[in-house]
């Protein structure tokens, strides 16, 4: 194992990292020494590395810029195999012991990348260059090539192998961030007895306060903050949330966190959070500096240095330059000089600092520039120079360093606010955009408000939760905040930027490699509002979502087009604020929970049987295959079995809605097209559905079981809605009617005896009512016992042939379906299964809903247009069907088709061309709805819609489907029994 | 999502819920009378407003209730529920009072 410049930027003392806990990982297959603490960005810098990864489309190496979420540089790949994590912010990523990390977007190597030649010829590759360029011969002869180079990390191609988890909660208070605003606010808030929830992105609380040299109660800011966590993990009504991340605020301050695993049985955690009132505690960015070539490793932060430093024990540089237009990078100076690391040189853009800080940097030996910028950086794998001048653009020579640590301002943490719709106001002395108009329900504080001192930041939370707890009734004593003892330097006060912009290759979205010369293309062709900057520009747009450099962007965008910042406003802050995986939002809902498996009450028999089963939302059989049978020879021979001798098929999933009450018959008779008032009961009758608009939305049986009882069969899958359409006729409509309705589908199984043998069977199954043709004829119900089991039976076909529908309780169609085959032994009974019973339906002409119809279809269409017109009383849609449209002879209409060689295949989807012989492009008339080999008739037969088609029987038409052609005449769709005799037995 | 305060179960999830489009629309009384352009008027015309919408929703997976709502379908807030067939207490406020950016 080769140990690789081991800790060498490491300091021996100080920092908050474990040195008694060595942790080995790899980067780019060497391996490395770190410390527990470490981050994989801390550890790596410690080691002395400085590439990271190429940039997005220049492939530029890269280092890393921040040491937080906000990182656009040091993307990097965590893992292997189906479970590795690539685009990982490097100093988001905790380091454990055998971690094994990669830097993407290069090829071979992050040292050598191929992919560099784009940076060298950059001139051809600026913003939106695909949109005009690669035309010729056509777009599609570059594509695979631009495709391939695009993109920045590896998609996985396997299913994620992990494990998330989701939690619902309720809380009076969610804090988000655990910086020292945060804390506080939990800390009153708690005291005062509310139930609190504080999420924090870091492993420990504390935010800045585990790295700014502060004081508080005369104790180091980091040991104050340890304090302060072991008080409220000892509150029961405080939920601690390390390692967790606020990721969305919705409607009603609806709040998404996503919280990460450490040691758990799942990787992610998303919980979704109903709080009473959200305090935003989530601090500020601190911001960049555009200037030719700031993109190189060894440009970062100021506060991300000092964290570096101070936190992870890390010499970020051994020879430092500080660039800055605002006081708080001094810090940085004063940091880096305790630890005896040389800073040459402070290059501020402001014309006046402050005596005591400019007396500070010349009493440390460096000089201070004001007035002055960064014109131009070297060191391709590392910055080893930089060249400064004045801002009339005069050179002030050239100086050597290995580290710039830059700070172009502070952004506030304003995204949640944003997404609950809260308005941001441009501030002038802070050149940052700040909270204005809060969202109901929700307060900020600390500088995610703007507030910049620390001292002042925790009296506003104190305050703030004050407030929060007197609103919600939780009146709290006054509390103490804690006494800033020693304090940094800080400062609100930042100047506008100071851009040349006759220079070019100056980054401004370093995740993106978007530089200035895109936003000055962008303005040049008119792209000028902030949203279309954004999109043309690609600024933003990136795993950073533009959190280091979207402001100065927009600063850029309103220097460019002579308007203040306020009025160029900034793009629509949207969650998640941090990716979140899609394996956390699918939650526990994947693979065989996906969805709800629902099982016939007789699966354990169909089962025996050798059914295929699929899912039709229930469960079902296909068809059941015997000894050596293929499907389709298993589906043909139920088929035949049915007509020639008798079958059993399970419709346990048919809709079976109960519609009881004095009103019952009054209430469907405006629910069907059809006339219920006249059907008496012991008498069913097939009807049709309409939504207001005419046209049909389901079909069935419908029985009178009295004369204020009826059993309303829907197709299976519609039972939910109509029974739900049901209820708010009742509900909203027609209040007055006295009607009972409850969903009994699942409370009957249904089986289906059917074929020339079907009474045969009954007599054997046993009966206590009369099945003859006289006592139960077509249409007719009875309601006893079969079996020896409580039953409902109606003599209802959808085979075509003599058929009897039998409900008995669900509990007992196990048994009843094993009787119904032991009596129908002797005759052969074959139990058949949906495909069959679709080729039976199909060989009749029966309408199947949503295959033969679509959302257009109304009852003429599909034949029934003389019950539809003749019924007086008023239904649901009938006054649509009286519409011009929907009288239109030239509508689509239901027909048979007959491929005229009766051994052509034929198959739903094609078109019907008009005449024999055509070849597309040709006008098409209609298409095939249904189609099927018919083993009954022993050739191909369809269904389909035809422009008014019942007028054009004996036409023949070409069937274009797909890329053949053939001919088809049209015929009565009826195919099988035209006469109905079979079915009147 | 919303929080939705069904008058017979409470403050409940969106999620529980179906949206039912807006309320108080009356059906015509004799539909076969109905002219063309009332029958569409009470088919399509809606009011969209930017603003207060009076609207009806049932608690699917709850009490299985049809309930009115009046909400903002700018802001989202929820001034009121009330049952089918009262009127609601709050008066429609008018549009753009604020800019909504």
């Amino acid at each position: 194992m080769a140990k690789h410049l081991a800790n060498s930027a490491r300091l021996v003392n100080g920092g908050f990292i474990d040195r008694d806990k060595p942790i080995t990982f790899q980067f780019n297959g060497q391996s490395y020494i770190g410390y527990g603490g470490d981050t994989l960005a801390s550890a790596l810098l410690a080691n002395g590395v400085k590439v990271f990864g190429r940039s997005f489309k220049y492939h530029r190496p890269r280092g890393v810029f921040t040491a937080g979420e906000e990182e656009p540089c040091a993307l990097v790949e965590i893992g292997a195999g189906d479970a590795r994590v690539p685009t990982s912010r490097a100093p988001t990523v905790p380091l454990s012991e055998g971690l094994v990390a990669n830097s993407q977007n290069c090829w071979p190597s992050v040292s050598f990348d191929v992919g560099r030649v784009i940076d060298f010829t950059h001139v051809f590759w600026p913003a939106g260059f695909y949109n005009k360029t690669f035309k010729w011969p056509s777009w599609h002869t570059w594509e695979g090539m631009v495709r391939k180079s695009a993109g920045l990390g590896r998609p996985l191609t396997g299913p994620d192998p992990d494990h998330y988890e989701q939690v619902n909660a309720h809380c009076d208070l969610l804090i988000c961030g655990g910086g020292p605003a945060g804390l506080v606010a939990a800390l009153a808030a708690g005291h005062a007895g509310l139930r609190v929830m504080v999420a924090e992105q870091s492993e420990e609380f504390g935010g800045s306060l585990n790295w700014e040299q502060y004081q508080l109660d005369g104790k180091p800011a980091y040991s104050w903050a340890r304090d302060i966590e072991a008080q409220l993990a000892d509150m029961s009504n405080v939920m601690l949330m390390p390692r967790t991340t606020v990721t969305g605020v919705y409607d009603h301050n609806v709040t998404t966190l996503l919280q990460t695993g450490k040691n758990n049985t799942w990787r992610e955690c998303l919980w979704t959070v109903r709080p009473r009132h959200i305090l935003l505690a989530s601090g500020a960015i601190e911001q960049g500096l555009i200037f030719p070539s700031n993109d190189r490793p060894g440009i970062m932060l100021a506060s991300a240095a000092r964290q570096y430093l101070n936190r992870y024990a890390v010499k970020p540089g051994n020879n430092v330059i500080i660039a800055t237009n605002n006081d708080t990078a001094y810090q940085t100076v004063f940091d880096l000089a305790r630890e005896q690391i040389s800073v040459s040189t402070v290059v501020d853009s402001r014309s006046k600092v402050s005596e005591a800080l400019r007396q500070r940097v010349s009493d440390l030996g460096a000089y201070l520039l004001t007035g002055a910028r960064i014109s131009n950086t070297s060191g391709s794998k590392g910055i080893n120079s930089v060249r400064i001048e004045d801002l009339e653009g005069n050179d002030l020579g050239n100086r050597k360093c290995d580290l710039l640590a830059v700070s172009g301002g502070w952004a506030p943490r304003v995204h949640l606010l944003a997404h609950a719709r809260g308005t941001l106001r441009f501030d002038a002395v802070s050149q940052s955009f700040l909270p204005d108009r809060l969202p109901p329900g929700m307060s900020v504080a600390g500088s995610a408000n703007g507030t910049a001192g620390l001292e002042e930041s925790l009296a506003e939370s104190a305050r703030a939760a004050s407030m929060i707890c007197e609103t919600l009734g939780f009146p709290a004593d006054q509390f103490q905040t804690p006494v800033v003892t020693t304090c940094i330097v800080e400062s609100r006060s930042v100047s506008p930027m100071q851009l040349d912009n006759t220079k070019q290759r100056q980054w401004i979205d370093l995740a993106h490699d978007v530089t200035f010369g895109d936003a000055e293309l962008a303005v040049r062709e008119g792209y000028v509002s902030v949203e279309h900057f954004k999109r043309y520009t690609t600024t933003g747009m990136s795993v950073d979502q533009g959190k280091t450099g979207n402001l100065n962007a927009f600063i850029v965008l309103g220097a460019l087009t002579s308007r203040n910042t306020g009025e160029v406003g900034t793009t629509t802050f949207r969650p998640p604020y941090t990716p979140v995986t899609l394996g956390a939002i699918a939650g526990r809902e994947i693979g065989e929970f996906y969805a709800p498996r629902r099982y016939l009450p007789a699966h354990t028999v169909h089962q025996k049987l050798n059914a295929q089963f699929e899912d039709y939302g229930w469960q079902r059989p296909d068809c059941y295959r015997q000894q050596g049978e293929s499907p389709e020879q298993a589906v043909h021979r139920e088929a035949r079995a049915v007509r020639a001798s008798v079958g059993v098929f399970d419709n346990s999933p048919i809709g079976k809605l109960e519609v009881r009450g004095p009103d019952a018959a009054e209430f469907l008779n405006r629910v069907y097209m059809n006339n219920v008032l006249t059907l008496k009961p012991g008498r069913a009758r097939y009807g049709l559905m309409l939504n207001e608009n005419g046209i049909i939305i389901d079909d069935g049986v419908f029985i009178r079981l009295a004369e204020d009882h009826f059993l309303v069969h829907t197709t299976s899958g519609g039972v939910a809605r109509i029974g739900g359409m049901m209820e708010e006729w009742l509900q909203c409509e027609w209040t007055d009617l006295q009607v009972l309705l409850d969903d009994m589908t699942t409370q009957w199984a249904n089986f289906t005896i059917a074929g020339p043998k079907a009474r045969n069977v009954l007599t054997a199954l046993g009966t206590d009512f009369d099945f003859s043709s006289s006592a139960l004829p077509h249409m007719a119900a009875a309601v006893g016992t079969v079996a020896g089991l409580s039953a409902r039976a109606a003599r209802v076909s959808f085979s075509g042939e003599l058929s009897f529908e039998i409900n008995i309780p669900a509990r007992q169609a196990a048994r009843f379906f094993e009787a119904i085959l032991e009596a129908g032994k002797p005759f052969d009974i074959t139990p058949y299964g949906i495909e069959a019973l679709m080729m039976l339906r199909t060989e009749k002409g029966y309408l199947h809903v949503g295959t033969d119809t679509d959302g257009a279809s109304t009852p003429d269409d599909v034949g029934w247009g003389h019950v539809a017109r003749n019924k007086v009383t008023d239904y649901i849609g009938k006054r649509s069907l009286f519409r011009e449209g929907n009288m239109d002879q030239d509508r689509k209409q239901f027909v048979g088709l007959e491929p005229l060689d009766p051994n052509q295949q034929i198959q739903p989807g094609g078109h019907l061309l008009i005449g024999k012989d055509r070849q597309p492009p040709a006008e098409t008339d209609g298409w095939v709805t249904s189609a099927c080999f018919s083993p009954n008739l022993d050739r191909y037969i369809a269904l389909g819609v035809l422009r008014a088609g019942r007028g054009r029987a004996g036409e023949i038409l070409t069937v274009c489907d797909e890329d053949r052609q053939f001919n088809v005449k049209v015929v009565s769709p009826v195919f099988y029994d035209p006469e109905n005799k079979r079915l009147k037995e | 999502m919303l929080r939705i305060p069904c008058p017979f179960c409470g403050l409940r999830d969106q999620v529980e819920f179906q949206y039912g489009g807006e309320s108080h629309i009356e059906r015509p009384e004799n539909p076969e009378q109905a002219s063309d352009a009332e029958w569409a008027d009470y088919m399509f015309y809606r009011e969209n407003p930017k603003g207060i919408h009076y609207e009806r929703w049932v608690h699917s997976f709850g009490c299985r209730q049809w309930f009115n709502l009046a909400r903002d379908t700018v802001t989202h807030e929820i001034i009121e529920a009330y049952l089918v067939g009262d009127q609601p207490k709050s008066r429609k406020r008018d549009a753009g009072d604020e800019s909504y950016g």
